[in-house]
């Protein structure tokens, strides 16, 4: 997708280091709006306003678009309507997952188990448990060659004993795109007894998610994700399986997520995911074949490059590709300046980066993982994309390898 | 495809018809630190049509040492979230593209660690310099010209000019005298200095507050900083006690090899002891308060000897010498002096440059001899040696 600079920033520059047009690959962050999307959710920001918690006409309008909306989110991920608890999203999601399930449990001793790979929403509300006293293992992946970026559910098994009551997994990583071995894990989980809660933020609407064939009990998804708005995700909950509330006030969403619907967001997301339900095979393969051809053609272009992940088990629009002898902070910002948008490990606060954990976790070392870049396609990248980043990155990192201080002092090492 | 002349120009400009407009002028990387004036380089740069990159150090984590939190105005030291976020919205206002640079290891190891280590061995180290050298014309400098900016632009008070006869690169004092920061700045290499943009010093201060009002950046009112940004309010103490503290945890040895000035003898010149100092860190040359003895007349610290762990007193008169040993210099005007040199030396930031005969032991080690003695030359500070407005070098007092 070409962007232009109003769309951009608003303001078209006479003069600026901005690029005039912009190539996107950073779907895993985020995406846009479907137009479609966007034009179901305008009239519940203009005429039908009605809160679906109310009596009357109005009211019976906006419940019945979150009705619908229910289903088919429900849809998308083969479950239930009733099923389905609209969030604000992934991270509230995977919170409401965890610590809802942590309140539920009578247990004297609590033990969660997840992985070293787990998005921070997770990871850091397992810091908090642990805080709180909760007992938390947290279980290596793979570092490959083979699998790498994938957890051993073998792992898993060991890790759990009598206080167990809570594994969480997610099923696509972020970076990497690895595809978690949910099914093994889930019947690993039920022969323990065990509730599983999967953070499928990074795979639905990517692949096929069928959360009965998974066999888990919990599931986060986020609409941003899979060009729905920002602002509004959902959690499946098993039929039957208890989660305490996290917020305490009316009765919304049966009384698991108290305050009022975001009604223009949950059609939102009902809508994206029909969208993604329908165009699901579609699209999966276009964008795996951009993908490849993108990751071919960098592995063949530029000298040393290694893809990050294991290769076949992975959701088909990622590929993080380590540039070693180029430091990510500049490769990033360089070819954002060269329009093209792309990613390294999480930014923190201040916006800045430091080296991911997930490819420390996937055996990294900390300059390589520093040398990395995430590429992540979406429904709206075109084959121009690709040409435009094939043209851009090989003489980026050439040119950033050039420069690196240590090229400069093996160069004047060299000299004298 | 040529990347390298893209680079060069705005990026982007790859023949499309959209592209036609855009200039060819070189991108400047702006050091953009949150503060009044970086964001009004920024601004001029901006506003003189300069296709600019702004670039923030993220170069120390406040949260570190914890016991230092909440110590003295946390939004006004930099790599703060507030000075980012200040940093941020100047570049949002003015529409460059902006980025966090994260300096952290380089900054520690080149900055923090010879700071604290200075203290411990009886210098006062001057910590400004050495991140000028060693991380914002290096580090950041390398960066910018990784992402294509040739050239750094920073909020210092100084001025460069080529001098097309020596074919060299010159650094002068600012415009505004009160505001000079060349002090900070002699370390700089020639390609260095070939590469630097200082706006601000043809500007006075009064002049760039203006600016920056009349632009109406988001930061033109905001108070000035002169504390050393990564000690909290100005106690560097209480931050080498943390540091080493944390060192001694974190690292799981005695702190990296540094360990905190033991407590040890005060003694006069004449060798006479007074009584016990609390380490040798706490101490500055010059000082006078705070030493904790009474002996009827004002005394002062006059050497902290850091071989024998003894904190040196004495009068004003003591505290007084001609002569100082200064190493490591960088001579920007010429290769060396081919002899005798007389310059004005400035021997701390704020200290008037006194008159003195520079004599060249090594190139770049030499004898600084003063007409008149000057109070309090301490080891660890620069000697920087000035001709007129010109920077002839500086190097590190002995």
């Amino acid at each position: 997708m070409q962007l232009n600079r109003q769309q951009i920033g608003g303001r078209a520059d006479a003069v600026s280091a901005r690029p005039a047009s912009r190539v996107y690959l950073d779907y895993n962050a985020t995406t846009p709006v479907d137009p479609a999307v966007l034009e179901a959710m305008l009239p519940f920001l203009g005429a039908n306003f009605g809160n679906a918690g109310s009596v009357h006409t109005p009211g019976q309008l906006a419940r019945a678009a979150v009705d619908a909306a229910r289903d088919s989110v429900a849809a998308l991920i083969s479950a239930a309507p009733n099923e389905i608890v609209f969030t604000s999203g992934g991270t509230e999601s995977d919170n409401l997952a965890i610590f809802g399930t942590v309140a539920q449990s009578t247990k004297p001793r609590k033990h969660v188990i997840t992985t070293s790979i787990e998005h921070h929403a997770i990871l850091h509300a397992c810091d908090e448990l642990a805080r709180q006293g909760v007992e938390v293992t947290v279980v290596p992946v793979r570092t490959g060659p083979g699998l790498q970026g994938i957890v051993d559910p073998e792992e898993i098994r060991r890790a759990i004993c009598p206080e167990t009551i809570l594994i969480t997994v997610m099923h696509a990583n972020n970076e990497l795109g690895t595809i978690q071995p949910i099914e093994e894990i889930a019947r690993i989980a039920a022969d323990a007894g065990v509730c599983l809660h999967c953070d499928a933020v990074q795979s639905a609407g990517k692949v096929q998610l069928d959360v009965g064939k998974l066999g888990v009990d919990l599931v986060s998804v986020s609409a941003h994700k899979f060009c729905g708005p920002k602002g509004i995700g959902a959690l499946y909950v098993r039929a039957g399986r208890q989660i305490s509330p996290r917020a305490w006030g009316g009765h919304a969403e049966r009384d698991r997520r108290a305050g009022t619907e975001n009604v223009p967001g949950i059609v939102g997301i009902g809508k994206a995911a029909e969208l993604a339900r329908n165009l699901l095979v579609e699209d999966s393969a276009r964008i795996r074949s951009l993908r490849d051809r993108l990751e071919t053609t960098l592995l063949e272009r530029i000298p040393n490059v290694r893809l990050n992940g294991d290769r076949n088990r992975r959701v088909p629009n990622t590929s993080n590709l380590s540039f070693p002898g180029a430091g990510g902070e500049a490769l990033l910002i360089a070819l954002d300046l060269q329009g093209l948008a792309c990613s390294t490990g999480a930014a923190c606060s201040s916006g800045s980066t430091e080296p991911s954990h997930v490819l420390l976790a996937a055996g990294l070392s900390r300059d390589d993982a520093r040398a990395s870049l995430r590429f992540s396609l979406g429904r709206p990248s075109t084959a121009a994309d690709v040409d435009r980043a094939i043209e851009i990155v090989p003489s980026v990192v050439e040119r950033i390898r050039a420069l690196s201080p240590r090229e400069q002092e093996a160069a004047a090492m060299h000299a004298r | 495809m040529p990347a390298l002349d893209q680079l060069e120009t705005t990026p982007g400009a790859t023949g499309s018809a959209g592209d036609a407009s855009a200039p060819t002028m070189r991108t400047v990387a702006v050091a953009m630190s949150g503060g009044v004036d970086s964001s009004t380089v920024a601004a001029i740069l901006r506003e003189r049509g300069q296709s600019i990159v702004g670039l923030t150090m993220q170069l120390w984590n406040q949260r570190r040492l914890p016991e230092l939190q909440g110590e003295g105005p946390r939004q006004h030291r930099c790599c703060s979230l507030d000075d980012v976020y200040d940093a941020r919205r100047v570049a949002e206002h003015l529409a460059i593209p902006f980025y966090v640079i994260n300096f952290e290891r380089a900054f520690e190891q080149s900055v923090v660690r010879p700071f604290v280590e200075d203290y411990l061995a009886g210098r006062t180290p001057i910590p400004c310099t050495r991140c000028n050298n060693d991380v914002k014309f290096e580090q950041l400098l390398a960066t910018a010209r990784q992402i294509g900016a040739e050239r750094i632009a920073t909020g210092h008070y100084a001025r460069v000019r080529h001098n097309a006869e020596t074919n060299r690169y010159e650094l002068l004092r600012a415009v505004d005298d009160t505001k000079d920061q060349t002090y900070f700045l002699f370390g700089l290499t020639q390609d260095q200095l070939a590469r630097a943009e200082f706006p601000l010093g043809e500007m006075t201060k009064q002049e760039v507050r203006e600016t920056a009002r009349r632009l109406v950046l988001p930061v033109a009112e905001k108070p000035e900083s002169q504390e050393i940004c990564f000690v909290p309010a100005g106690s560097y103490v209480r931050f080498i006690e943390s540091y080493l503290k944390e060192q001694g945890t974190a690292g799981g040895s005695d702190g990296g090899g540094m360990r905190l000035g033991e407590p040890g003898e005060i003694v006069t010149t004449s060798g006479e002891v007074l009584g016990p100092h609390h380490g040798l860190h706490n101490y500055t040359v010059g000082q006078r308060s705070g030493l904790g003895i009474a002996v009827g007349r004002p005394i002062y610290v006059v050497a902290l000897d850091g071989e024998k762990n003894r904190l040196v007193v004495g009068d004003d008169a003591e505290l007084r010498s001609c002569i100082c040993e200064v190493r490591n210099i960088n001579w920007i005007p010429f290769e060396a002096p081919d002899a005798t040199l007389h310059a004005d030396v400035r021997i701390r930031n704020r200290h008037q440059p006194a008159e003195a005969e520079i004599t060249a032991l090594t190139p770049t080690t030499a004898r600084v001899t003063f007409t008149e003695p000057q109070r309090a030359i301490t080891p660890g500070q620069a000697a920087v040696f000035y001709a007129g407005k010109q920077v002839l070098g500086g190097g590190w007092i002995e």
